[in-house]
C-alpha cells in the first residue's frame, strides 16, 4: 500500500490471470463480483455501440474506456449516495453507477447538452469536464463544501495521467492535504494521453508519489482489477468520510483503442504494446477467476449478453428518437433570469428559425 | 519555384517547414505536435525532419507551454507554439497577458517577446464542448499583441511567415472549420504577407462587407449571391484585428456608404463592435445607413448536435445587407436585427 514510488508495485488482489495474489477482502462476495462483472460488460457493450454510432454518423467524437471499466465500476461500487462525484470525461461506468442513464451518457456526446439533467445519486454531481485537469480544484470546493457543513460525505474526483502535469493538478492537491478535506482523487492512468505516452509526462516513477509533495497519503492500485480499485476507493472514501483526509490513488490500467473516435493510434503506437495489454483487461481475469470458483457458467454469460444488448439497444432507441432543442433554448439557460440583449436575440431566433420550425439547419450540412 | 495546391492546414504546415529551414532559432512546442504531427496535422512530418528539440512533445500544460515560450523568447529563440484548441488557452492567459505581450514594454526594449502562439478556433466541425468558441475579442483586447487570423491557404501560409519573423508576440488563430474546405496554389517562396493590413477581396461600390476567419466563407458566398442581383459588393477580410487597420476600412466604407461586418463570435464586445465605433467616430458623415453586425449570440456555443443555430449563416448575411441596402426609406429606419 504505501510503495508509492515504486513502479511495478500496486496493489492487486485478481492478477492478469485471474489468480488470487491475496485473499479477497472480507466485504467482497460473490454477488458482489458477479455484480460487478456484469456492470463491466455491460459498459463495454455501450462503449463498442457508441463508437460504431459515431463512424455511422449517428454520434459526436466520442472517448471510448475500453479498457479501464474496472476504474470506474469500482469508484461507482464504493461511491455513497450522498458523496459527490466529480467526473473528467471517460467515466461513462461511473456515471452509469451513479444512475446517469446510458441514453443521457449518449447524449452527451451526441452533442445535447439535456444529457447533463442528472437524476438519482448523480443530481449534486458536476457535469462532465473537458478542459484538463480543471475538475480538480472544483472537487477540492465540493470537498471545502463539504467540510464547512460537517456533512459526513466525501468528493471523489477523476482525471487522466497526462492531467497530473497541469498546474490545477497540483494546487487542488496541495489544498486539499492542507486543509484536510475529505476528497478522494482517482487517476486513471491509461499511460496515454492522446499521442503522448507517460514517459514523457513526467519523470516521476509512479503518479501516486505526486501525494506525498502535497502532503497526503498516495496509493497506487492495479486498475484493470475491479477487487483493488473498490478496495482502495473505498478505505480512502471512509476515511475522507470520517474526516481523516485526503487520498490520492493511482489506478493502473491501458488504453485499449484510440484516444477518441477523432484520433488514431496506430500512428504513435506500437500495436504489440496494445496486443500485450489485452493480457491484463479487466473483465478476462475477473470472469476467468468467476469460473475458476464455479460462481459463472456458459449459461449465465449467454443470458448476461443478451440482457446487456437489449439495454443498449433500448438505449440506442430512446436515444437516436430524442428530438433536437428549439432554436432558442440554448438562450434560455445562461442567466437566472433572461437579460434584455438575450431577450432579443431569442426573438431575433425566433423569426430566424421560423420558417422550418427551427429543427433543420438553414444550409444544410454545412 | 514549387506551387502546389493546398489546404490552409497544409499553408500552415509548409509555412512552419519553411520558417525552420530559414531560421535555425524557429522552434515548435506543443501537445501531440511531434509524434502524432498535432490533432489537426498541422506540424505532419515536421518532427521527422528537424527532430525533437525543434519540435517538441511538451507534458500537457498550457501555462507551461506559454511560459516558456517566454523564457525561450528573451533568449533568442523563435517559438512556435501550438495550443491545441483555443478553448485551452485560458491557462496560458497569465503568461500571455502580463509577461509575453509586456516583455518590451516593462523592460523598455532591452528584451522582447518574438514568440508565436497558434490555435486552431471557431465552430462548425462538431466538436465536443469548449473546442469551438471564437474569443479572438478577449485577446485583441490586451495592449502589446498581435492578433491574426487568415482566411484561406495563400494567406495563412504569408501571414504565419510574416508572425513569425515578427519581433513580437502574435497570437495566431487559425479557422479550423475551413482547414480543408477549400485548396489554392501555394507557392514556396518564402515570401511573407504584411501584417496589420486588411486584404480587400472583391471591390465594389454598394457596400462593404467586412469579415474574418471561417465566416469569410460565408461572407463570400453572400457577396456572390448580391452580386448576382446586381449589387456591387466590397469584400474586406481583416486578417490582423489587433491592431486594426481602420485606413483600409474606412476608405472603402467612405466610398460606399453601407457597411455589414460579420462575426462567429458573440455578439458583445467583439471585434465588429469595435469596428462599428470607429466607424461611427471617423465616417458618421458619409454613412447613407447605419452599420450592421451578423454575429453570434451571447452564449457559449451549443454543443454540436445544435451548432447550427448558433453560427451566422450566408442567409443572415444577405438579410443583413438588404436592410443596409434599403435604408434611407421613406418612412423612419428600422434596425433588422432587434438586438
Ligand atoms: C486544458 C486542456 N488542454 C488540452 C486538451 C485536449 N486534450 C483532450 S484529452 C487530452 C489528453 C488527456 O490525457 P489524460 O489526462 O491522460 O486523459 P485520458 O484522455 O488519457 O483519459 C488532451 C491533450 C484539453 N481537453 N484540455
Ligand atoms: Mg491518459
Amino acid at each position: 500500500m504505501n510503495h508509492v514510488s515504486q513502479r511495478n508495485t500496486h496493489y492487486c488482489f485478481l492478477d492478469a490471470q485471474g489468480q488470487n495474489l491475496e485473499p479477497l477482502p472480507s466485504d467482497i462476495s460473490l454477488d458482489w463480483l458477479r455484480a460487478a462483472y456484469r456492470h463491466m460488460v455491460l459498459i463495454r457493450a455501450l462503449d463498442k455501440k457508441v463508437v460504431a454510432l459515431q463512424r455511422t454518423g449517428q454520434m459526436r467524437t466520442y472517448p471510448s474506456c475500453l479498457g479501464q471499466e474496472a476504474i470506474g465500476v469500482g469508484i461507482g461500487l464504493a461511491l455513497q449516495e450522498n458523496d459527490i462525484f466529480v467526473p473528467y470525461y471517460r467515466d461513462q461506468a461511473t456515471l452509469y453507477l451513479r444512475g446517469v442513464t446510458l441514453t443521457q451518457i449518449m447524449q452527451i456526446w451526441g452533442g445535447d447538452e439535456r444529457g447533463h439533467l442528472f437524476t438519482g445519486h448523480a443530481h449534486r454531481d458536476l457535469p462532465l469536464c473537458i478542459p484538463i485537469a480543471t475538475q480538480m480544484t472544483h472537487a477540492a470546493g465540493v470537498a471545502v463544501a463539504l467540510k464547512s457543513r460537517a456533512e459526513p460525505h466525501a468528493a471523489l474526483v477523476t482525471c487522466g495521467d497526462g492531467a497530473t502535469s497541469k498546474g490545477d493538478f497540483s494546487e487542488a492537491l496541495n489544498l486539499a492535504a492542507l486543509w484536510h478535506l475529505p476528497l478522494v482523487s482517482v487517476i486513471n492512468n491509461n499511460q496515454w494521453a492522446i499521442s503522448v505516452p507517460l514517459t514523457m509526462q513526467t519523470a516521476a516513477s509512479t503518479l501516486a508519489q505526486k501525494a506525498i509533495a502535497a502532503g497526503m497519503d498516495g496509493i497506487r492500485v492495479d486498475g484493470n482489477d475491479v477487487v483493488a480499485v473498490y478496495h482502495a476507493v473505498d478505505l480512502a472514501l471512509k476515511k475522507a468520510r470520517s474526516g481523516k483526509g485526503p487520498t490520492l490513488i493511482e489506478a493502473v490500467s491501458y488504453r485499449l483503442t484510440d484516444h477518441t473516435t477523432a484520433d488514431d493510434a496506430t500512428r504513435y503506437r506500437d500495436i504489440q504494446q496494445v496486443n500485450d495489454a489485452w493480457e491484463r483487461e479487466p473483465i478476462k481475469r475477473l470472469q476467468t477467476w468467476l469460473h475458476a470458483q464455479h460462481a459463472w457458467d456458459p449459461a449465465q454469460e449467454t443470458a448476461l449478453l443478451e440482457a446487456v444488448r437489449t439495454e443498449v439497444d433500448a438505449a440506442v432507441a430512446a436515444y437516436l428518437a430524442l428530438p433536437p432543442q428549439a432554436a432558442d433554448e440554448f438562450l434560455q439557460f445562461q442567466f437566472a433570469q433572461m437579460t434584455k440583449p438575450l431577450t432579443a436575440q431569442q426573438r431575433y431566433q425566433q423569426v430566424r428559425f421560423a420558417t422550418d420550425s427551427g429543427t433543420q439547419d438553414p444550409q444544410g450540412a454545412r | 519555384m514549387d506551387a502546389r495546391e493546398l489546404t490552409m492546414v497544409e499553408a500552415v504546415t509548409l509555412a512552419l517547414r519553411r520558417a525552420m529551414l530559414d531560421d535555425p532559432s524557429v522552434v515548435l512546442l506543443g501537445e501531440d505536435i511531434g509524434t502524432n504531427g498535432g490533432v489537426f496535422r498541422a506540424t505532419e512530418g515536421l518532427k521527422a525532419e528537424f527532430g525533437y528539440k525543434r519540435v517538441m512533445d511538451t507534458p500537457l500544460a498550457e501555462s507551461m507551454i506559454a511560459g516558456m515560450s517566454v523564457g525561450m523568447a528573451t533568449q533568442g529563440l523563435k517559438p512556435v507554439a501550438e495550443i491545441q484548441f483555443m478553448g485551452f488557452i485560458f491557462a496560458a492567459m497569465e503568461q500571455i497577458v502580463c509577461h509575453a505581450a509586456r516583455m518590451r514594454n516593462r523592460t523598455r526594449g532591452r528584451l522582447h517577446c518574438p514568440l508565436v502562439i497558434r490555435a486552431p478556433f471557431g465552430g462548425g466541425i462538431g466538436a465536443p464542448e469548449h473546442h469551438s468558441e471564437s474569443t479572438e475579442a478577449l485577446f485583441a483586447h490586451i495592449p502589446g499583441l498581435r492578433v491574426v487570423i487568415p482566411s484561406s491557404p495563400v494567406r495563412a501560409y504569408g501571414l504565419l511567415l510574416s508572425a513569425i519573423r515578427d519581433p513580437d508576440p502574435v497570437l495566431f488563430l487559425e479557422p479550423k472549420r475551413i482547414y480543408r474546405i477549400v485548396r489554392q496554389r501555394v507557392t514556396d517562396h518564402g515570401k511573407g504577407l504584411p501584417l496589420d493590413t486588411c486584404f480587400t477581396l472583391r471591390q465594389g461600390d454598394d457596400i462593404t462587407l467586412v469579415s474574418w476567419g471561417a465566416a469569410m466563407h460565408e461572407t463570400l458566398q453572400a457577396a456572390t449571391q448580391l452580386q448576382q442581383r446586381g449589387v456591387s459588393v466590397e469584400v474586406i477580410d481583416v486578417a490582423t484585428i489587433s491592431p486594426l487597420d481602420m485606413d483600409t476600412i474606412l476608405s472603402s466604407v467612405m466610398r460606399t456608404g453601407r457597411c455589414v461586418i460579420v462575426q462567429e463570435a458573440a455578439r458583445n464586445g467583439g471585434i465588429a463592435s469595435e469596428i462599428s465605433a470607429r466607424l461611427a467616430e471617423d465616417a458618421m458623415a458619409y454613412l447613407r445607413a447605419p452599420v450592421q453586425r451578423v454575429t453570434g449570440f451571447d452564449t457559449p456555443m451549443p454543443y454540436p448536435r445544435h451548432e447550427h443555430f448558433y453560427l451566422p449563416t450566408v442567409a443572415d448575411i444577405v438579410n443583413a445587407c438588404e436592410k443596409t441596402l434599403e435604408a434611407p426609406s421613406t418612412t423612419a429606419w428600422r434596425p433588422y436585427e432587434i438586438f
